[in-house]
């Protein structure tokens, strides 16, 4: 039973509107039925510290994450998450968080990999909530138990490997594009090795052969909303050629940021094949033998 | 492992309680993080920056010139960085006031003991260590000249 779209004009404008709310919005549907807001945040902390009414939290490193291996929760772990929190397979969930949204759209994007059905980005998060003088509250939230389907993970559709990346390498420009989304000094290889501080993230620095350097940051306005549809598409349709049906693998240090970026591509601007490459830098700049590009330009494989 | 008393104390107090507690503790020790005194409120740009912490961390270490060379520390981070609040206001309660010697005799990887890396991460520990080695390097350049 999933709650009305928001029929906000700038949201209206976007490929899938109904995968973003408002404040107003969620403002007007807290504690609806059906509607679960889960907070998503790069500080583990800052959910105790005060939250939208009724919202619970979601942890990407201790609760998303394998603890062990270095992937995600399986399907039986991730419906014990949700059922934990009082979200059912037909639950409507709105993801906020600190930020930029980074992490809430991580979170999204990991529901996605388990195909939950209606998932949405509260539009400005938590700063905008927050700016906008919006309740917070530090009362804990008692979810009821619900239970929730043992889905398999499908780590095909919007989630690439780095085999697949490799197997991508020759299809950048013919119909296939790479997008680097951390910063101008990552993706030249300069931010690698600061003096005194060894950067402990990866062995090499560049990034992988071909790719767009577009930081995530550029979709992001300056209250933490995304862009409207018509900036976003300047910026990565005529500034950087990509189309909509190009099959896209967008990447960064660890998949968090271009989870931002995978969001933008696939539910703002419609483009029908983008994956999410988690392991990001921290894995190619450390692997053996694959090609690396460094400087400005895009380079090739 | 021999540490100053309050960052023994602290690190007893971590591991006595489980991975939640230990995160309510975090969050009770960055609401306790001293605000910045006057001489550091206009001036971020005599700090230095943590930049290894996943929020912005500014730091300033100062030296006592005699006796036993007290180390001072003072930290600036957003209210919305609780963790990085946190992991500061270990640093300030356990290693504010003691002598220099005894600030670089902290072995690089006490924050092992709080036990923290279930709780929090250990990629998000990595700030910690980096706030420790940049204090060290201050105290370290301080007492040299």
């Amino acid at each position: 039973m999933a709650l009305p779209n928001d029929t906000d004009p700038k949201l209206a404008e976007y490929a899938h509107p109904e995968r973003l709310v408002t404040t107003e919005w969620l403002a007007q549907n807290l504690g609806a039925d059906g509607l679960v807001v889960v907070e998503s945040d790069e500080d583990v902390l800052l959910y105790d510290t005060g939250h939208i009414p009724g919202a619970v939290k979601v942890d990407w490193h201790t609760e998303l994450n394998d603890p062990v291996t270095r992937d995600y929760v399986d399907g039986q772990g991730f419906a014990e998450l949700c059922g934990e929190r009082g979200i059912s397979r037909d639950t409507t969930v709105v993801f906020y968080g600190d930020r930029n949204n980074w992490w809430a759209t991580y979170a999204l994007w990991v529901f996605s990999l388990f195909g939950h059905p209606d998932v949405r980005i509260l539009d400005g998060g938590r700063a905008k909530w927050v700016a906008e003088g919006r309740e917070m509250t530090t009362d804990q939230t008692k979810p009821s138990p619900v239970e929730y389907p043992v889905v398999e993970r499908d780590d095909a559709t919007i989630r690439a490997f780095k085999d697949d990346v490799l197997a991508h390498l020759g299809r950048v420009g013919r119909g296939g594009a790479l997008v680097d989304v951390r910063s101008p000094g990552e993706y030249s290889g300069e931010l690698l090795h600061m003096p005194d501080y060894p950067q402990e993230g990866a062995v090499r620095g560049g990034h992988i052969p071909g790719a767009a350097s577009v930081p995530w940051a550029r979709a992001a306005a300056e209250d933490a909303t995304f862009k409207p549809r018509s900036d976003l598409e300047a910026i990565y349709q005529q500034e950087q050629g990509l189309s909509a049906d190009d099959d896209v693998v967008a990447y960064c240090r660890i998949g968090e940021r271009s989870s931002h970026t995978w969001f933008v591509l696939t539910h703002l601007l419609g483009f029908g094949r983008v994956r999410n490459y988690d392991g990001s830098w921290t894995e190619w700049g450390n692997s053996v033998r694959v090609p690396i590009a460094q400087g400005s330009e895009r380079g090739s494989a | 492992m021999t540490l100053p008393p309050q960052l023994a104390e602290l690190v007893e107090e971590f591991s006595d309680v489980g991975p939640k507690d230990r995160l309510q503790l975090l969050l009770e020790l960055s609401q306790e993080l001293p605000e910045l005194p006057e001489r550091y409120a206009d001036a971020a740009d005599t700090m230095e920056q943590v930049h290894e912490c996943q929020s912005p961390l500014f730091l300033a270490v100062e030296v006592e010139p005699e006796g036993d060379r007290a180390v001072h520390l003072f930290f600036s981070a957003p209210r919305e960085a609780p963790t990085t609040r946190g992991f500061a206001s270990i640093m300030h309660t356990g290693l504010d006031g003691e002598p220099a010697a005894e600030v670089l005799a902290v072995p690089d990887d006490f924050y092992t003991a709080l036990g923290l890396a279930q709780a929090v991460s250990p990629l998000r520990l990595r700030g910690m260590v980096a706030m420790l080695a940049r204090i060290k390097n201050q105290v370290r350049s301080a007492t040299a000249a």
